[in-house]
């Protein structure tokens, strides 16, 4: 059962974290965040011990070490996350739920790892389902919050519409192929008008979960209305476990039908990160900017899945490594500040250098690495992402992708402006974040400091890919 | 096996000083951040030192020759396979001593500062650039790719322009920094240029493979040609334009006198020592290339400096500015180790002059490091920078006066110290291989010596002058690197550099060749009496000169209208004539044109926010229909 190293420890942490949640008094309820947050850190570690790869269960669970790493990747953005959502935890009015959060989140965790691990569409869609129901719980988690709650709403009945059409994809396929192993599709899928009807389905869920236009219309709501904490998982590491998965169906199951998805995936990709940066431009809520600038970002993952190849694939692990990092970082910030101050949008930071000069400079740090600008990490996950898409000839793309990048260039730097050279006669005052945030943020600095300078992390992901050919 | 993957806290150590310093220098006391700078590269100095003793006298030979070794490597940017950019430890004769020059340097000037900047403002911040500089120029030298060494190579620029602009207050101070830093980019636009066109034809950036006999850049020198010069020529003559801008080299020299607006330690570690002759490097590192498959490329080297050398050597007596005439005296030495590796061969006792400018480079930097830094003594002392101001210091300053007169024998190339075996190596060299040249460094070797002891009579003899304090001798922590590097002036020519530092890593035979040796030391001492006679007592004879020479000697003075010309040519010319229109289309149409994108844009914006209605049923129409959209699209495409 080692093979389940990685689920089974969030099972194992979960139960812990329930048992003691229920022996804990009503007005006690804030001692379970520090072992929930130690527990997480020693299972965040655990995930790197050298793991076993094989099959279970006849071939629905997979392991490899690819799919190990993704999971670790997963476990270090969560990790933050739970970090970073600690002083927004202990307000008055959330303290009592706060273990509810942790299992939760974890139980999303767990159907995440096992969507990836999925070695069939039924495995798949079941984790696909875990990881999603518990976040509309999240996301309405504040339900004395009208938005909050609409949210909640708006996701539960978006996304069980999207499973609807992922679902009846999956049954085409089954219908067509008389199988749901992705070992038996890919021998018998053969790109037939129904067949792409499937793939387009199947994929039309999946651009639910990575937000992709025109399936995106659901963000902006529910990330505006949702707690700040629950958006940034939302928009990182559930849209992060969404790309893994369907990386690795692309080019596992679907390998056969790839000038097809290639071509679906070129237009998506295009739409994608041109709707995303139109309509982040318009943007003053902090949160609906950072979610439509999450759009725009995932339209540039398409772009690195396109350049099918093991530098691709490295390339979209990489630059979802360091998204995490950066989007994290972005979404701490304003969420200290949210939860500090109540303040959420962006001419509410107008001087906030000034006050804050180290949470300004992070922020700056994260917009910097979310914009590539070098030398911080997100130049160079952009900058090999659009290498791979040009070794395969995709030069307009690229050039569209570049334009786009100036685009969101301009977006990042309204909010660096804000912040450093606008003056307000009633800037946000100073204040101290606790050592939760500040770890956190820590965590995130590092990880995008380190990450644009460190090649190692590179060459070791490089090394992986070669798994999947 | 030996490693040396401990090198690479050589260049790391000053890294993390920057930091320190940097971050947390204002929390400490001003001395305290002097003597944690101090203490951190005297550590670098000795790694370097270790490193020296193992690389030249216990790392086995291969063939009798020094090997090239990676002594710490990192891939850290991969494109493809091949072609990738690597950070790492690269050691051969040359790092290494280029390892031993910057340290020895570096911690004698970070002693030194600890006296010069006391009580000045922004102590810790000086340290912090000092630091920064070091670790920039560590960097460069151990490169073991030209991509790496152009990273440091800017990063060199920059941390140049902020000491130069240490005093940021002062308006000459600022023109300064940025006229450097503006001359010093431009001249890196050629190295770039030469980069690209080196790295697309050999489709390698690692020095070891370019400068293999058997590696692309050798193999397939001459085959394309534009111009009548093959690629490779091209790309040396671009790489060189790099060179001649951190070199000060004519016509990119303009920055270097200009320079001499920072504080004067900054001037003596970098203006003197190190960054300056980073150009010299760069060509001795491409050297094989040059002479191999870019002869014509090593042709320009040769006459720039030896060009260089005369004209800065002219303009350097006709100055009063202390500082200044030791940059244009730089700027001549360095015109000297350029000229010796322009008129070198390779391999054997062909490349005299490769490692005749090395030695050069080795010992200048003791003897010029030491002239700055007694000229910041004497400045520390008389607050003026003007020499003929002074006058009659030796009576106050005995240590400086006697370290200067040490520094100014050796550079004018009297033995046995240590300029005159170094500078007799390249007139042998130049003798072999260019009559020419040759002769125009016997004059320059007379003007060297002439223009030193008008300054060195200037300042400690000549006129009586009354000052407004007496001068007092500098504090000992800025005498004590006086007198270390004046020992090295004497005893640095004694080092037997054939045996270490050649073209090709063999060692070979030389001896001093009386017939070249002597006719320069006279010269040298003909120089010498002139000054003696012009400047030993006040006399009239030097503005007689002046008079005589009549309009030669203003526009030496008025160092050939030099930056008159720049200034005419960039604000008459380039600024009236090409950037007015430009400016102009880029405001109007460019502009334009983008401000209508953006209207555009910001319309769209707006138009397609209505999309975003809030409303579910829209988004789940949206939703399928997208999808149904999208599947029609795709199955006509794909199979109708």
């Amino acid at each position: 059962m080692l093979v389940m190293r990685h689920e089974l420890l969030l099972v194992i942490i979960t139960v812990i974290l329930l048992l003691v949640e229920i022996f804990l008094p009503k007005d006690q309820k804030h001692k379970i965040i520090l072992p929930a947050i130690l527990l997480f850190t020693i299972v965040t570690i655990l995930g790197f011990l050298p793991g076993i790869t094989g099959e279970l269960f006849g071939g629905m669970y997979v392991s490899t070490a690819l799919t190990m790493t993704m999971k670790n990747i997963l476990n270090i953005g969560t990790l933050i996350v739970f970090i970073q959502s600690v002083s927004w935890l202990k307000k008055e009015e959330n303290k009592e739920k706060i273990s509810e959060f942790y299992l939760l989140l974890l139980s999303t965790l767990i159907g995440m790892d096992y969507m990836i691990s999925s070695g069939d569409f039924m495995m798949f869609y079941l984790g696909l389902e875990l990881a999603t129901i518990p976040i509309a719980t999240l996301a309405a988690f504040e339900r004395y919050r009208e938005k909050s709650a609409e949210a909640g709403v708006k996701l539960i009945f978006t996304s069980a519409l999207s499973s609807g059409i992922l679902l009846y994809g999956i049954s085409m396929i089954y219908g067509t192929t008389g199988s749901v192993y992705f070992t038996d599709v890919k021998a018998a899928f053969e790109a037939t008008p129904l067949q792409i009807l499937a793939f387009i389905f199947f994929f039309a869920g999946m651009a639910f979960k990575i937000a992709i236009v025109p399936f995106h219309l659901w963000i902006a709501d529910v990330y505006e209305g949702a707690p700040i904490n629950v958006t940034s998982y939302l928009s990182v590491i559930s849209k992060g476990a969404a790309v893994f998965i369907l990386m690795i169906i692309l080019y596992t199951v679907f390998a056969k039908i790839a000038i097809i998805w290639r071509d679906v995936l070129y237009v998506t990709s295009i739409i994608t990160m041109t709707v995303g940066n139109l309509f982040a431009i318009r943007q003053r809520n902090i949160k609906r900017f950072l979610a439509f600038s999450s759009i725009a970002q995932a339209g540039f993952i398409l772009l690195g899945l396109i350049g099918q190849s093991q530098l691709g694939m490295t390339t979209v692990i990489y630059f979802v490594l360091i998204y995490i990092f950066s989007n994290l970082a972005a979404f701490g910030v304003a969420g200290i500040i949210a939860n500090v101050t109540g303040k959420e949008t962006i001419d509410d930071y107008d001087g906030f250098y000034r006050t804050n000069p180290l949470l300004s400079l992070t922020m700056m740090l994260a917009l910097f690495s979310l914009a590539g600008i070098p030398p911080v990490a997100g130049f160079f996950g952009k900058f090999f992402l659009f290498a791979a898409a040009a070794q395969k000839g995709f030069y307009i793309l690229v050039f569209i992708a570049v334009l786009n990048t100036i685009i969101s260039l301009y977006y990042y730097l309204l909010v660096i402006k804000a912040m450093f050279l606008n003056t307000s006669d009633q800037p946000i005052g100073y204040f101290r974040s606790d050592n939760y945030t500040r770890i956190g943020l820590l965590l995130c600095v590092a990880g995008i400091l380190v990450i644009g300078f460190a090649s190692p992390v590179y060459e070791f992901i490089l090394n992986l890919s070669y798994g999947l050919y | 096996m030996i490693t040396f993957s401990y090198t690479v806290f050589i260049v790391l150590i000053p890294f993390i000083l920057f930091l320190l310093l940097g971050f947390f220098g204002n929390k400490f006391k001003p001395v305290v951040s002097g003597i944690i700078g101090t203490t951190g590269l005297f550590t670098s100095f000795l790694l370097s030192c270790y490193t020296a003793w193992q690389y030249f006298f216990v790392v086995p030979k291969v063939g009798g020759a020094f090997v090239k070794l990676i002594g710490y490597n990192i891939t850290w940017l991969r494109f493809t396979e091949n072609l990738h950019v690597d950070l790492g430890v690269l050691l051969d004769p040359i790092s290494v001593m280029m390892l031993i020059v910057i340290t020895t340097v570096s911690f004698m000037v970070h002693l030194y500062s600890i006296g010069y900047m006391k009580g000045e403002k922004g102590f810790e911040r000086f340290f912090a650039f000092l630091s920064l500089f070091s670790f920039a120029m560590l960097g460069l030298v151990i490169a073991t790719n030209i991509f790496q060494m152009y990273i440091f190579w800017e990063l060199v620029g920059v941390s140049s322009y902020l000491l130069i602009g240490f005093y940021y207050e002062k308006d000459t101070a600022v023109a300064a920094s940025k006229k450097a830093f503006i001359v010093t980019r431009f001249a890196d636009l050629g190295f770039l240029i030469g980069i690209l066109i080196l790295s697309v034809t050999t489709k390698t950036f690692d020095f070891i493979t370019l400068t293999d006999p058997k590696g692309p850049a050798l193999m397939q020198g001459g085959s394309i040609l534009f111009m009548g010069l093959s690629t490779m020529t091209w790309s040396m003559i671009f790489v060189f334009m790099g060179g001649a801008g951190k070199s000060a080299m004519f016509p990119l020299h303009i920055w270097l006198p200009d320079a001499m607006e920072g504080p004067t330690p900054v001037s003596a570690l970098i203006h003197a020592a190190t960054m300056v002759v980073a150009g010299v490097f760069l060509v001795a590192r491409m050297f094989p290339i040059y002479v191999i498959s870019a002869p014509a490329a090593l042709e320009v080297v040769a006459y720039v400096g030896g060009f260089t050398s005369l004209f800065a050597a002219v303009i350097a007596c006709t100055q009063f500015d202390i500082k200044r005439v030791l940059a244009y005296s730089t700027m001549s030495q360095i015109g000297y180790m350029m000229l010796a590796l322009g008129v070198s061969g390779y391999g054997g006792h062909e490349g005299l002059g490769y490692m005749a400018s090395m030695f050069h480079l080795f010992t200048h930097a003791f003897f010029k490091a030491l002239l700055f830094l007694g000229a910041g003594a004497i400045i520390h002392a008389v607050h003026s920078n003007y020499m003929n101001e002074m006058g009659g210091l030796r009576k106050y300053l005995p240590i400086t006066h006697a370290t200067f007169l040490i520094a100014c024998l050796a550079i004018a190339g009297i033995p046995p110290f240590a300029g005159f075996f170094s500078k007799d190596e390249i007139l042998a060299a130049a003798f072999e291989h260019n009559k020419i040249l040759w002769a125009v460094e016997y004059a320059v070797a007379g003007l060297t010596a002439f223009y030193m002891f008008r300054l060195y009579f200037s300042v400690f003899w000549g006129k009586e002058v009354h000052y407004h304090h007496t001068p007092h001798e500098a504090p000992l922590v800025m005498t004590i690197p006086l007198m270390l590097l004046a020992a090295g002036s004497i005893f640095a020519g004694f080092i037997p550099f054939q045996n270490l530092v050649t073209s090709d890593g063999l060692p070979f035979v030389k001896e001093i060749e009386l017939s070249i040796a002597i006719p320069s030391v006279f010269i040298a001492l003909l120089g010498i009496v002139i000054a003696t006679i012009f400047y030993r007592k006040e006399t009239t004879l030097p503005e007689k000169l002046a008079k005589g020479l009549g309009g030669f000697y203003r526009a030496a003075f008025h160092k050939f209208y030099f930056d008159e010309l720049y200034l005419f040519i960039t604000k008459k010319i380039i600024f009236n004539h090409i950037s007015t229109p430009i400016a102009w289309f880029d405001r109007h149409i460019v502009d334009g044109g983008m401000n209508g994108v953006s209207f555009v844009t910001n319309q769209v914006s707006d138009k397609i926010k209505r999309f975003q209605s809030g409303q579910l049923q829209q988004y789940a129409w949206v939703f399928v229909s997208g999808a149904i959209a999208l599947a029609l699209a795709f199955i006509y495409y794909w199979t109708l």
